[in-house]
């Protein structure tokens, strides 16, 4: 509603006055407009795009032929296990290596200590596989990726896991 | 004498700047905001620090939801209209006009090709109630449906990036499927879509 100001009455014989006349406006209905929109807008948007992490798989269907062997001493391999667990060996895993296997977890002194040890950051040719088990969860896959983005591990690949690999964690996990 | 009056005052309030706040503030929302679209499945995502933004548009949705339901959506009404063109006349089933035009408009799905026609007539509603239980898209390797809708898409339009964004929970071995299924389609890069985190300063 708009309101005039009251003017005083002066009466009679009083100073002349001039004549103000401020009208003020009651902006209460438009705030109340310009806040609903807000909550509206606020609510129906998505305020942020989702980050996103590119990978890259090998391309499947490649003859053994042309495929290039890894030397022993330049892998590294990770596994992934159920409950959250992390086992890491140095090697091919092959049986008659006896490759020493060593759990670990997701934390920051955990396998992040050992992806910027010196063993592997010393190494340019060191590549990591990661091995997810079944039972592991896709978050695992997804941390794992992250850790080797923050350790700037350049090779990498998501391998599909073996049974010696499977062996090998089992033994460990029994022992 | 006059009689002295009483000063009739009401505390009033100047508005103004509030009312520009607030309408900067819608205005500031009105330009930089998109619509969400609507999801059909709840996924909660892991987070990495990785800080690639997705595009906005040409994006193959692939969700995996915790109860290892794989959802598929594209963005692009028409790329939905010649995609579902496409996935009929390879299943040998036919859409009327009706529901195209449905179809177009979902921008997330989860049914096996033959419980296509019927999801789409439901109404809105209902579609929500079904998404809830719905079996999701078959990519097992006997009926991988998935694979073709994937590969369809990449026919309609082939600028297609492909985004999987998976619940923190869904099993490694249904990932591995989807992934294997896009490598079986030629698809070597995609996306894993993720929340943000904070790069630890310190290594």
């Amino acid at each position: 509603m708009a309101e005039v100001q009251q003017q005083a009455d002066s009466g009679k014989g009083g100073k002349k006055r001039s004549k103000k006349m401020s009208t003020s406006l009651d902006m209460t209905p438009m705030v109340d407009l310009a806040f609903l929109l807000l909550t509206f807008f606020m609510l129906t948007t998505t305020f942020s795009k989702p980050q996103t992490m590119e990978i890259n798989m090998p391309v499947k269907d490649v003859p053994k032929e042309e495929q290039i062997a890894l030397k022993a001493s330049n892998a590294m391999t990770i596994i992934l296990g159920d409950d959250d667990k992390v086992f890491y060996y140095f090697g091919l895993g092959a049986p008659e290596e006896n490759p020493e296997v060593i759990e670990t977890d997701y934390s920051a002194s955990g396998i992040r200590k050992v992806l910027i040890s010196q063993r592997v950051k010393s190494n340019p040719k060191m590549t990591v596989m990661i091995k997810p088990m079944e039972t592991s969860r896709y978050k695992n896959m997804v941390d794992i990726l992250d850790e080797l983005k923050i350790t700037d591990t350049k090779k990498f690949a998501l391998v599909d896991i073996t049974d010696t690999d499977k062996q090998l964690v089992q033994t460990k996990i029994g022992q | 004498m006059p009689k002295v009056k009483v000063k009739r005052t009401r505390p009033s309030l100047d508005m103004t700047p509030m009312v520009d706040l607030g309408f900067l503030l819608v205005t500031f929302f009105m330009l930089t905001a998109t619509m969400a679209p609507e999801k059909a499945v709840i996924v909660d995502t892991p987070s990495s620090v990785s800080d690639i933004k997705i595009p906005d548009s040409n994006v193959i949705t692939i969700s995996i939801d915790k109860n290892d339901r794989v959802f598929f959506g594209v963005d692009g009404q028409n790329t939905r209209t010649a995609l579902l063109d496409k996935i009929a006349s390879k299943y040998g089933v036919s859409f009327n006009e009706q529901e195209a035009k449905t179809f177009s408009l979902i921008s997330e799905f989860g049914v096996p090709v033959n419980q296509l026609k019927s999801y789409l007539a439901l109404g809105a509603d209902a579609r929500r109630n079904f998404d809830k239980t719905s079996p999701g898209i078959p990519i097992d390797s006997v009926n991988n449906q998935l694979g073709d809708w994937v590969h369809q898409t990449r026919l309609t339009n082939p600028k297609v990036i492909i985004a999987i964004k998976g619940d923190q929970d869904v099993n490694y071995e249904t990932v591995q499927q989807v992934i294997s299924t896009l490598q079986d389609k030629k698809v070597n890069r995609f996306n894993l879509i993720t929340d943000m985190e904070k790069r630890p300063t310190t290594l």
